[in-house]
């Protein structure tokens, strides 16, 4: 066991992450980042589309703030997405001259592309590969820094102290598990912790993630007293292969390609899906037209459409949509030169997550969250495909130097159980939360002023936790984990009801009380995945339950939560943000107010169409 | 020092674009392998087919895995089944202690670069129907095994960062201006940017076997910045010094073994060939 003290804790180190971490030394902070791969090897070297900037001639962050509250079906705070959309074009630069081999124009400027949804294209890029390039560019920033990297070092709680109210509460640091040697270490951080673990990915079966994404730092958050803000919004992208779940860029809808169903029908425009903007109308919008053609018999096997881009000619594909050849080859048998690929939607990102402020900052003090796993809120209902990479390099920066004491304004969106505008109304069908006899996770932390004994305690506690879960001769999480998948995949999908997202609460209560039996088989301290994976297993249960907790909950259609019965956004009774509070694990839903007041003007909710 | 002069007849190989030939085998094999694969005609009896997987296990804390042995797993085959899905089925079904690093499945994390059936490639881009069966998978050699599958990466971080692997100027944007960039000098560095530090090359090569060799990843991030005409000229200079060190591009033999295992198809050895070229110019120029 060791105790290791910064000034700023990282956690994750992907862009979000990165990003902060850079931030946070060039604020003058001593910056660690703690993360449970290498950084490398983090899930946002698998973007593909884009950055979206307001970088040209013509146009005008204005225009990608209106496009962005549109796309969000209104659900978007605007002084978040106004500072996504005044940053990103300085961010983006910035990543320039750090090198990033962004895809060029004839006179040597950095291209753009079109991008759904938006009304300019305003898609920065690097081929078909631009989170790779901004991952390394950003871990080469790092490298140069000599910002300590602690890596393949799992953190599986944070150390918070136990106020009755969360927003009493401060977090000084975590607990991490170092994967290669299995020895306990205490993180304190004296200026805060920034969480950029990912999005949750991983309670879906057929997805775009990768494996590491179970959303941890949500789940810690939460337990810690954080609540997690419209997490029923999951995005499904409309283009992955049916076998995996790998992405095929929104790039190639953006660079011509077009979508068939079995009747080599262009269904997006036959079936007046989206009249205007076809296939390139906001990703929520694709993914419903695509179930709907394969529900009425128009599909291929698999349950997919076909998307075709070989009219744009091996040239330009090539030069622009490479990655995507190798891609459709390697994971679908699939020559996309030759023949069209078979895509069906896909989770791909959850809009919703740790609750924060324009500065990065949630309701307890010191503790920080950046990137998808926090909710700010820019995306709302529905996210504008290109807009993932913006909020983590613009909010990455902004938590990093907030974290490092620098003054970055004062927000105007309010955090924590004050905000609290309604409380829920909603019968589940099974008790939530927390299983009584046995909670392996403590709540809320410790009461203690000295940052050092919060994090010894904690650490205690999750010595414990760890002993009881390799000495349990017990089932296989890997068995719950699959059902949870299950259940979500089938109930919280692109089309919900009620009896659906019943089911799944059930489902999910079902999980959580078989989780009660795990245990770790493999006895070694060396390297030990069956433990990390399990532990992962209980936040993805946790996150699972507030997702359809808030989408049952929901009797309205907005972005990307449809429901049966509700065919129409309900502005009267739900324009507003919804929270679950983990509340010492009797979960607590409730409701705060939708911010449309931007620095000039109110963005009025209107129609969304394409 | 001795130094071997580079080998004029690689340079024919430069040219090669876009699509490079390991690109175009693979896809040939995917046809070959649809064409003829059992599945796609019926999918009825040869549901029950199994594929049987050696796979290398060690633990230096566990009983009876502290000598290294093979165990086997009988994983039943579908169409389309990686190797990576095998080893996650066979651990979450048969051993929950198999252990392997992998995370995105789709060939950019580079965590899982394995010698299966003795070569050096990555675990989610290779088709159990490519290969022959038994498929024996075991850890990337040259490298110090930690658990089963893992090995000791430390050394091939290591040797990235001994090229100081990150853009040295210093200059901050003025105003939303880029830097200008060719569009055939970025098509010049595209390749090498495409490295995922799987570390299947290092593995390769009999030279970074044991030594010091800096090794074809690591001198190809040298490339990727020799090669940015937006890196000033001296810092170029620098890093031409570290190259041709003791431990840089001369110890390469040109044995193309890095090459052929890239699974991002990068030309490596062409890459290490045309940075021993450019020292060579560039030392030409004090005389």
């Amino acid at each position: 066991m060791t105790l290791y003290e910064h000034d700023v804790i990282v956690v994750g180190a992907g862009g979000a992450g990165l990003r902060a971490a850079i931030a946070a030394h060039e604020s003058g902070a001593d910056v660690a980042m703690v993360t449970k791969l290498h950084p490398v090897r983090s899930h946002t070297g698998a973007a593909e589309g884009g950055i979206n900037a307001a970088l040209k001639d013509g146009d005008d962050w204005h225009d990608h703030a209106y496009d962005t509250m549109k796309g969000s079906d209104y659900l978007g705070d605007a002084p978040a997405v106004e500072t996504l959309c005044k940053d990103s074009p300085q961010e983006t630069m910035q990543l320039e001259h750090w090198g990033m081999a962004f895809s060029r124009e004839e006179d040597g400027r950095v291209s753009q592309r079109p991008f759904g949804g938006l009304s300019f294209p305003r898609t920065t890029y690097a081929g078909a590969e631009t989170g790779h390039h901004l991952l390394h560019t950003m871990y080469e920033q790092v490298v140069k820094r000599g910002i300590q990297v602690y890596d393949e070092q799992y953190v599986m709680e944070l150390a918070v102290t136990d106020e009755p109210d969360p927003e009493d509460r401060t977090c000084y640091g975590c607990i991490g598990y170092d994967i290669k040697t299995g020895e306990l270490n205490g993180f304190i951080a004296s200026g805060g912790v920034v969480l950029a673990t990912g999005g949750p990915g991983q309670m879906f079966a057929h997805t775009t993630n990768a494996v590491a994404q179970t959303g941890d730092g949500q789940a810690m958050a939460y337990r810690a007293g954080v609540p997690l803000q419209d997490m029923e919004f999951v995005q499904f992208h409309p283009t992955t292969l049916p076998s995996t779940g790998v992405l095929i860029s929104e790039g190639v809808r953006g660079e011509g390609g077009i979508l068939y169903n079995s009747e080599g029908e262009r269904f997006m425009f036959e079936y007046g899906y989206a009249n205007n903007d076809g296939e390139l109308a906001s990703r929520d919008v694709v993914a419903r037209a695509e179930v709907t053609e394969v529900n009425a018999g128009r599909g291929f096997e698999n349950d997919a459409v076909h998307l075709d881009m070989r009219h744009l000619g091996e040239e330009r594909i090539t030069d622009r949509l490479e990655n995507i050849i190798h891609l459709a080859t390697d994971f679908e048998g699939v020559n996309p030169l030759e023949e069209p690929m078979p895509v069906k939607p896909g989770q791909h990102y959850e809009m919703g997550g740790i609750e924060t402020d324009e500065n990065g900052e949630t309701c307890i003090s010191g503790l920080y969250a950046a990137g998808e796993c926090a909710c700010v809120s820019v995306h709302g209902a529905n996210r504008l495909g290109g807009n993932a990479l913006p909020e983590l390099i613009v909010f990455g920066a902004r938590a990093g130097r907030h974290a490092a004491g620098e003054d970055t304004g004062t927000p105007q969106i309010e955090t924590g159980p004050s905000a609290r505008i309604e409380d829920g109304d909603v019968e589940p069908p099974v008790e939530l939360g927390a299983v009584e006899s046995t909670s392996p996770v403590a709540d809320g932390g410790t009461a203690d002023d000295s940052p050092r004994s919060v994090v010894e305690q904690t650490l205690e506690q999750e010595r414990d936790r760890v002993d009881r879960l390799m000495e349990t001769d017990g089932i296989n999480h890997a068995d719950v984990r699959s059902d949870l998948q299950e259940t979500m995949t089938a109930n919280v999908n692109v089309f919900r009801n009620e009896d659906g997202l019943k089911q799944a609460l059930r489902d999910i209560r079902d999980c959580r009380e078989r989780y009660q039996e795990v245990g770790v088989s493999d006895p070694s301290r060396t390297y030990n995945t069956d433990l990390i994976q399990t532990i992962e297993t209980r936040n993805l249960i946790d996150q699972a339950e507030v997702l359809t907790l808030g989408a049952l909950a929901r009797t309205e259609f907005r972005g990307a939560h449809w429901r049966q019965g509700y065919q129409e956004r309900d502005d009267e009774e739900w324009l507003k943000h919804t929270m679950v509070a983990w509340n010492n694990g009797d979960p607590d839903l409730y409701y705060t107010d939708v911010l449309l007041e931007g620095e000039d003007k109110r963005y009025e909710p209107k129609i969304r169409s394409y | 020092m001795s130094t071997n002069v580079p080998d004029t007849d690689t340079e024919t190989h430069a040219d090669t674009d876009a699509q490079p030939a390991p690109q175009q085998r693979r896809l040939a094999k995917k046809r070959e392998r649809r064409e003829h694969s059992p599945q796609s005609e019926t999918s009825g009896d040869t549901d029950q087919e199994t594929v049987e997987l050696k796979v290398f296990r060690y633990d230096p804390e566990v009983e009876g895995k502290r000598e290294p042995r093979f165990d086997d797993f009988h994983v039943p085959f579908t169409k389309g089944m990686t190797v990576l899905d095998a080893l996650i089925y066979a651990r979450d079904t048969f051993d929950s202690s198999l252990t392997f690093r992998h995370s995105c499945r789709q060939a950019i994390c580079g965590s899982d670069a394995l010698f299966i059936n003795g070569a050096q490639r990555l675990g989610c881009q290779t088709q159990l129907s490519d290969l022959e069966w038994p498929v024996r998978i075991e850890p990337l050699p040259h490298q110090e095994v930690v658990k089963d599958l893992v090995v000791d990466m430390e050394h091939f971080y290591e040797q990235m960062d001994a090229v100081d692997p990150f853009f040295k100027d210093e200059d901050v944007p003025d105003g939303l201006e880029e830097q200008r960039q060719d569009r055939e000098n970025r098509e010049k560095i595209k390749m090498s940017t495409r490295c995922i530090w799987c570390g299947a090359c290092m593995s390769s090569c009999n030279i970074a076997a044991g030594g010091n060799y800096l090794g074809p990843a690591a001198i190809n991030k040298a490339y990727r910045f020799v090669m940015d005409e937006r890196e000033d000229g001296d810092v170029t200079q620098e890093r031409l010094e570290t190259i041709e060190a003791e431990e840089g591009v001369w110890r390469c033999q040109t044995q193309f073994s890095c090459t052929e295992v890239c699974p991002k198809d990068i030309p490596l050895t062409e890459h290490i060939q045309e940075l021993k070229r450019e020292a060579v110019k560039n030392n030409l120029k004090f005389w």
